[in-house]
């Protein structure tokens, strides 16, 4: 009887296993979940690519907003500029990270594919979305009004998974005061 | 026309595999020897079908015919006809083919080979064969389908196979991997058979020995071709990365080496047989396994192929059928089969035993380390990378007793040994295997490196081991009568030391520089210089690009070698060409990195020496195995033996 | 843990230079290749830092090789990054709880092995 017993154990281990491989199905191995979520914004200053302002994370304090990495050699970015204008015209606060890239290509991609952001700040180097964690165009942040980060998405953002995502998170932070 | 034909055949096999299953099953429970016989018709039917089948998915490639959505993909009209041939096999659905195709030529070959065997487990085996095989081509018809037509771009030239599979390598790489992968599964149809029948004949050890010999060969040629051809084509001068795939395919060799020489102690003792069974079951599994790791997405790899989640599912009811299914039939059919001698724990057999352990161990920790990102991220714990440094950090610690252990094992008697008469007759051994390590790298080196010390202590073990048994053996039964096993052996043992000896020093002297170079500039690496002469234009059947000429010498040594870098007119992807100026006793090696300003590249300096070690030792491996299955006892077979009742029943 | 790493490194790969990103000493320059053997390209993702010719592979090599040459402890490197990306950015898992298992498991089965082969040796005949 006892004998038995240990001639099981292959099976159960492979069940093990199995229910394991069948869990990881529904997972994707590539996502890496952001480590920043929970901290304040990193201290950064940069130029916007609009004006002479100067891009700073105060710029963002006081809404839950949406901070935007994108780029104008990014073509997933093109995919969900129409609906980042639709969030724009709901009144959902945007502002941009132009990650990489030179200004004047920028400007002409906005010109082309419309501009949702309030402000927009110019990461040249890409510095700045090192400190933020930021691995791929294009990325959103939900911020909330303190200046701490809530939330990121990698990759294109739509309607799906702004409702599944997105939606309740900001009703939370902005019920907060 | 042609792709429906093929279509067609292989609904058409699949028929036969269900009929092969079916018919002779049924013969077998109402005892009507004309439908059990009925198998070997099936077989080949099933056979004719599939071949018709992959013959008409080649031709779909080398008529250019891109109606069809997998030559669409995976061809261009400009890729030279070699490469066509191979790119049938250079995504999912066409590999899967070749994989139902390979395992129809085992299963025609054990067919075949079989007449001498009991017809109860001959018969048994190919039922066994033939389950799996419906379960193979029910995946292709109903998930991976290569025939599948498109019409809507007619004008294509095609999307042109992924450039770093236009290699040479390519052409040899996943046939014997397959070769090993689906050979795996006549061991594993053998266990069942015997599971099934609940009897373990005497001579089952014997009949299921050459197979997994055979399939052991290919899979070790496969994944040594695999590494040769990873150094060659990546640019990045590794050979081994651990990556999931990679994993997947060592598994079952490690498996597949201690199931061979677990068999070697069924075979002539008749002891270890349910471990023996566990270890076929395995090998196959770990097969499947890796198959599912491979196609379904769940990790990440350089190697995955275009991923599906309903691929996934269903091989994973497969995996659970199969295996599932299997290990139960062992869990509950194997107690019948122990043995009774006892097993002295000093002796052959027990080393072997032993060394199944260690292998199994092996096995293990691979396997925890691959797929433990999966089991954290299923329980929601995070995500984490488990990469080459955890694997090398575990599995180096884990070869140094399967190396002691060889070295050992070949000297012990089958019932019994002492450990005091062992030593006093290998004493010289062990203290030359760590004198002359000392010795040769104080003089070429002038230091010691730790790290290759070990290695080369443990491969001079091995080697003077082989030679002192060889030199006994010798002496006992004159040149003449040593057997081709007992060479095979030694040859094979051989082999792993000298992949051992290519691995300590290629890692632990091994130099790499990258610099800045531009055409007149040189560099200097290893008492070599290397000067990069000129750059030119370079244009291919499917690519255009640069090519350099470089110029490597010293007082001894002079040669040219041309790194390029190409992009490739399909999807304009660039691909590194490294050059390597080879000789046997070590490899310089350049790949082109960027262009930078002015003319300049960034280059990659390799010095490498001994690395080719590393694939002759392998390929030493394979003939050690080859020369082992040229026994005369695997193609004459006897009148089958009387039904001798494995002890205890 | 670390240290073990760095000195099996230094036991085993003895020649690492890099032209393209200058260093002081060979310390330096070792404790800069063996940074980039261990962290990951988050891009092309079974790649390491080193061999990754990917855009943000470029600028983390060039974030670590700065923090090199200021001096920065391997612990401060490596704690600046998972700070920004997480574990997943380590080829080599760090010792946690969650990670004991993947660090003791190969000792356990070994133990195991053992274990099996001791008591298969030690089966008295006529003994099920």
């Amino acid at each position: 009887m006892k004998k038995n017993l240990w001639r099981m154990v292959p099976f159960l281990i492979f069940m093990v296993l199995a229910l394991f491989f069948w869990r990881g199905l529904s997972l994707d191995p590539h996502e890496v979940p952001s480590a920043q979520v929970g901290k304040a914004l990193p201290a950064f200053k940069l130029p916007t690519l609009e004006s002479d302002k100067i891009f700073t994370p105060a710029v963002l304090r006081g809404h839950v907003v949406l901070l935007n990495v994108w780029a104008s050699w990014c073509a997933a970015c093109t995919e969900e500029q129409i609906f980042l204008m639709e969030l724009a015209q709901k009144g959902v606060v945007i502002y941009g990270l132009d990650y990489k890239d030179h200004p004047n290509d920028a400007k002409a991609w906005l010109e082309e594919w419309g501009n949702p952001y309030r402000s927009i700040g110019s990461d040249r180097d890409g510095k700045v979305s090192i400190d933020l964690g930021v691995y791929g165009a294009p990325e959103t942040f939900l911020i909330d009004k303190t200046g701490v980060i809530r939330y990121r998405h990698v990759g294109v953002l739509t309607k799906e998974i702004w409702a599944r995502e997105f939606l309740m998170r900001i009703k939370h932070w902005e019920a907060q005061a | 026309m042609i792709a429906e034909i093929g279509l067609f055949s292989l609904v058409l096999a699949l028929l036969f595999a269900i009929l092969l299953v079916a018919v002779p099953t049924w013969g077998l429970l109402v005892e009507k020897p004309r439908l059990i016989n009925a198998a070997r018709v099936y077989v080949c039917g099933q056979f004719l079908f599939v071949a018709i089948s992959y013959c008409c998915l080649t031709a779909c490639f080398l008529n250019d015919d891109f109606t069809v959505i997998y030559v669409l993909t995976n061809s261009s009209l400009t890729l030279p006809w070699f490469y066509k041939l191979c790119a049938v096999w250079g995504g999912h659905e066409g590999s899967m083919l070749l994989w139902v195709a390979i395992l129809s030529v085992w299963m025609l070959a054990v067919n075949f080979f079989s007449r001498e065997l009991e017809r109860a487990i001959r018969i048994r085996v190919l039922v066994v064969l033939g389950a799996l095989s419906v379960g193979f081509i029910l995946f292709l018809l109903a998930t991976s389908n290569p025939f599948l037509r498109q019409f809507q771009l007619l004008k294509s030239t095609g999307r042109d196979l992924n450039p770093l599979l236009q290699d040479p390598g390519f052409l040899f790489h996943p046939p014997m991997l397959y070769m090993g992968y689906v050979g795996f599964s006549v061991a594993f149809a053998f266990a069942i058979a015997a599971l099934w029948l609940g009897r373990v004949e005497a001579s089952w050890a014997k009949w299921t020995r050459p197979w997994t010999l055979a399939a052991w060969c290919c899979l070790t040629a496969g994944i040594t071709l695999g590494s040769w051809w990873a150094y060659r084509e990546l640019g990045w001068g590794g050979w081994w990365f651990w990556d999931p795939v990679e994993n997947a395919s060592f598994m079952p060799w490690l498996v597949g080496t201690a199931l061979l020489h677990s068999l070697m102690v069924s075979e002539k003792r008749q002891q270890l047989m349910a471990w023996t069974l566990l270890l076929a079951i395995s090998a196959f599994s770990l097969s499947l396994v890796g198959t599912f790791l491979v196609r379904s997405g769940v990790l990440t790899s350089v190697h995955a192929f275009a991923v599906d989640p309903s691929r996934g599912l269903y091989i994973l009811i497969f995996l659970l059928v199969v295996i599932g299914g299997s290990l139960l039939l062992f869990a509950a059919r194997a107690q019948t089969l122990q043995n009774q001698r006892r097993l002295a724990v000093v002796s052959r057999a027990s080393a072997l035993l032993l060394n199944s352990v260690f292998l199994g161990v092996a096995m293990l920790t691979v396997l925890m380390g691959t797929v433990y990102p999966l089991l954290i991220d299923g329980l929601g714990l995070g995500k984490l990378s488990v990469g080459a440094p955890y694997f090398n950090t575990v599995f180096i610690p884990l070869m140094i007793p399967v190396f002691i252990l060889m070295g050992v094992g070949v000297h012990l008697h089958w019932q019994g040994d002492s450990p005091r008469r062992l030593f006093a007759r290998l004493n010289k051994e062990i203290v030359l295997s760590f004198i002359l390590p000392a010795l040769l790298l104080m003089v070429l080196e002038k230091k010691i490196n730790a790290g290759v010390y070990l290695g080369l202590v443990l491969a001079a073990w091995v080697l003077l081991s082989s030679a002192r048994v060889f030199w006994t053996r010798v002496k006992q039964r004159g040149m003449r009568d040593i057997g081709p096993s007992f060479i095979g052996m030694v040859m094979a043992h051989c082999g792993m030391a000298v992949t051992m000896i290519g691995i300590a020093v290629s890692s632990g002297y091994g130099l790499q520089d990258d610099v800045k170079m531009a055409p007149g500039s040189h560099a200097m690496l290893a008492g070599y210089t290397i000067e990069f002469i000129s750059e030119s234009v370079l244009t291919g059947p499917n690519y255009h690009g640069s090519r350099a000429r470089f110029l490597i010498h010293n007082a001894h040594h002079h040669a040219e070698i041309f790194p390029e870098k190409r992009i490739y007119d399909v999807g304009q992807m660039a691909m590194t060409d490294s050059a390597i100026d080879v000789t046997p006793f070590r490899d310089i090696y350049i790949a082109l990195g960027e262009p930078l300003d002015d003319d300049a590249w960034s280059v990659r300096l390799y010095y490498k020496p001994f690395v080719r070690w590393i694939w002759g030792g392998g390929f030493l491996i394979v003939m050690g195995g080859l020369c082992a299955l040229s026994h005369r006892r695997y193609y004459t077979h006897k009148k089958p033996l009387p039904s001798l009742e494995a002890p205890t029943l | 843990m670390r240290l073990l790493f760095l000195s099996c490194m230094l036991l085993s790969l003895t020649g690492f230079a890099n032209s393209m990103y200058p260093l002081d000493t060979p310390k330096q320059e070792a404790q800069f290749n063996y940074l980039l053997r261990e962290l990951r390209c988050l891009v092309c993702q079974n790649q390491d830092l080193a061999d990754s010719n990917a855009g943000l592979a470029k600028d983390l090599r060039q974030e670590v090789y700065e923090l090199v040459k200021s001096g920065k402890s391997d612990n401060d490197i490596i704690a600046y990054l998972t700070a920004r990306y997480g574990d997943f950015i380590l080829f080599t898992p760090p010792l946690k709880a969650v990670t004991v298992v993947l660090w003791f498991g190969p000792l356990l089965f070994m133990v195991t092995g053992l274990l099996v082969f001791w008591k298969t040796c030690l089966k008295r005949s006529g003994d099920e």
